[in-house]
């Protein structure tokens, strides 16, 4: 297969961008998207130019790090995949493509395709986790779970954080991945204990470092490679709301 | 309590509860509308009821609040939701899932927006207001055959009424979403819902100029 790219190429956080285009030729259609980019860049060093940047680590689709909108959506045009599990044959020969980086404000872009998602990291610092004193590893079994609860968490735990939501998102919201982290813990007996102070730290966070606030378009929901579902919002809204409602 | 209001959800939470209670209202006023459709004599009792009673009264400044605080957040709203992405995408997103009612929600608002300052002027003004004012205004029943005896009033009117169509589908449901009283059970219920609410409102306004431009007024 062949296609003409259009990629956002830009040197640094400092610089100003701009798309470039490539033609690749003969790639099988077997061959995955991010393949298919390391080919590109293998004939871009051999004509001595700079390689194009973009993320990926495990290429199985469970870390999140792969990271790029292709033609319009956020992790290309299959559902329920990430960049690293989309494959060519998804695309028409001949087809152009155009790649962008996550477009947010609260996701700088570091160089090229690659952006910084620290503002994740920073949201689940104030609040998506579960304090443990030290101690013994508790029994296994000594709390128990129903399995509605158990199923529901295990749901919402399937984020791998990759921001396609706030990348496909109208209002760059990070909402579905925040309601992710917090329905996850929200269900399980362990997480209860700090949910009040969870849901209103991490909504904090999130608006202070310039996401913006859902409204309920769902596309967040429908690219989003885990299929999470926005039920996850209207729980974090919930949580939030109470929490708030209480203080 | 603490500044809720300061967070994106809470004013989310304003947004929602006005917009509640104005598509509450909506209903209210549809049905009094739709009392031209029996008779005269039924319209201009029950515009007689809208004019005195005391309950109506209390509720219009109250309505005009919600209006605003509704008009209001929606800006601020908007306003903060654009500066999250301060560089927009070459390609626009094609993602096919969100309806088009919800990414248009605030044009939607500006169109409802819009032609209610004309609908004010042209009806509400010469009708409630006069009451309130001690005049007496024009016969509400006459308004109502002559403005909806025009072509282009009747094709404005329309246009409006199906903004609010749209506006309502995606906004009834999403109230509740924001309220947290949603799961994944409900979220295609309150969806049709929405939907179904939209279509009798919108119906029962639209029926009004229909009727009285196809000359079935008395
Ligand atoms: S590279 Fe790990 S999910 Fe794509």
């Amino acid at each position: 297969m062949n296609f003409k790219l259009k990629i956002w190429r830009q040197k640094n956080n400092k610089s100003k961008g701009r798309f470039e285009n490539y033609t690749i030729e003969n790639v099988s259609s077997d061959t995955s998207f991010l393949e298919m980019l390391d080919i590109l860049n293998d004939q871009l060093i051999c004509t001595g130019q700079e390689p194009v940047a973009f993320d990926h680590d495990c290429r199985e689709g469970i870390c999140g790090m792969c990271s790029l909108y292709i033609n319009g959506r956020a992790h290309g045009p299959d559902d329920e995949v990430t960049t690293c599990q989309l494959h060519m044959r998804k695309f028409k020969d001949g087809d152009t493509i155009t790649i962008e980086p996550w477009r947010s404000g609260a996701f700088p872009v570091v160089k090229d395709l690659v952006v910084n998602r620290y503002a994740f990291d920073q949201i689940l610092q104030s609040g998506g986790f579960i304090s443990v004193n030290t101690g013994g590893v508790p029994d296994g079994n000594a709390i128990p779970v129903g399995k509605e609860d158990a199923d529901e968490s295990m749901d919402a735990a399937a984020c791998i954080g990759c921001g396609a939501c706030v990348a496909t998102c109208k209002n760059g919201s990070a909402m579905l991945f925040v309601s992710a982290r917090v329905s996850s813990l929200a269900k399980l007996p362990q997480g209860k204990i700090e949910a009040k102070r969870r849901a209103k730290a991490m909504v904090a966070k999130m608006d202070e470092l310039g996401f913006g606030g859902c409204t309920n378009t769902q596309a967040c929901e429908a690219e989003c490679p885990k299929a999470i579902s926005i039920s996850h919002i209207a729980r974090l809204n919930r949580e939030f709301l109470c929490a708030k409602l209480q203080d | 309590m603490s500044n809720i209001f300061s967070s994106s959800i809470g004013k989310k939470l304003i947004m929602s509860l006005s917009g509640l209670f104005l598509v509450t209202f909506l209903l209210l006023h549809v049905s009094i509308n739709l009392t031209a459709l029996f008779s005269r004599e039924a319209y201009e009792a029950a515009c007689a009821f809208m004019d005195t009673n005391i309950f109506i009264q209390i509720m219009v400044p109250v309505l005009a609040l919600g209006f605003v605080i509704h008009i209001l957040f929606s800006i601020i709203i908007t306003l903060k939701n654009r500066n999250a992405r301060p560089v927009k995408y070459a390609v626009g997103n094609n993602t096919e899932a969100s309806s088009w009612a919800a990414k248009n929600m605030f044009v939607l608002g500006l169109i409802v927006i819009g032609f209610l300052g004309l609908h004010l002027t042209h009806f509400w003004a010469k009708m409630q207001l006069q009451h309130f004012l001690g005049h007496h205004g024009e016969n509400a029943y006459e308004l109502l055959t002559r403005l909806f005896g025009q072509w282009y009033y009747c094709a404005i009117y329309v246009v409006w009424i199906i903004a609010l169509y749209f506006h309502i589908s995606h906004g009834f449901w999403s109230a509740f979403q924001t309220l947290g009283l949603n799961n994944s059970k409900w979220i295609p219920r309150l969806q049709l819902i929405a939907k179904l609410y939209a279509i009798v409102v919108a119906l029962g306004f639209i029926s009004i100029p229909v009727y009285f431009w196809f000359g079935l007024g008395q």
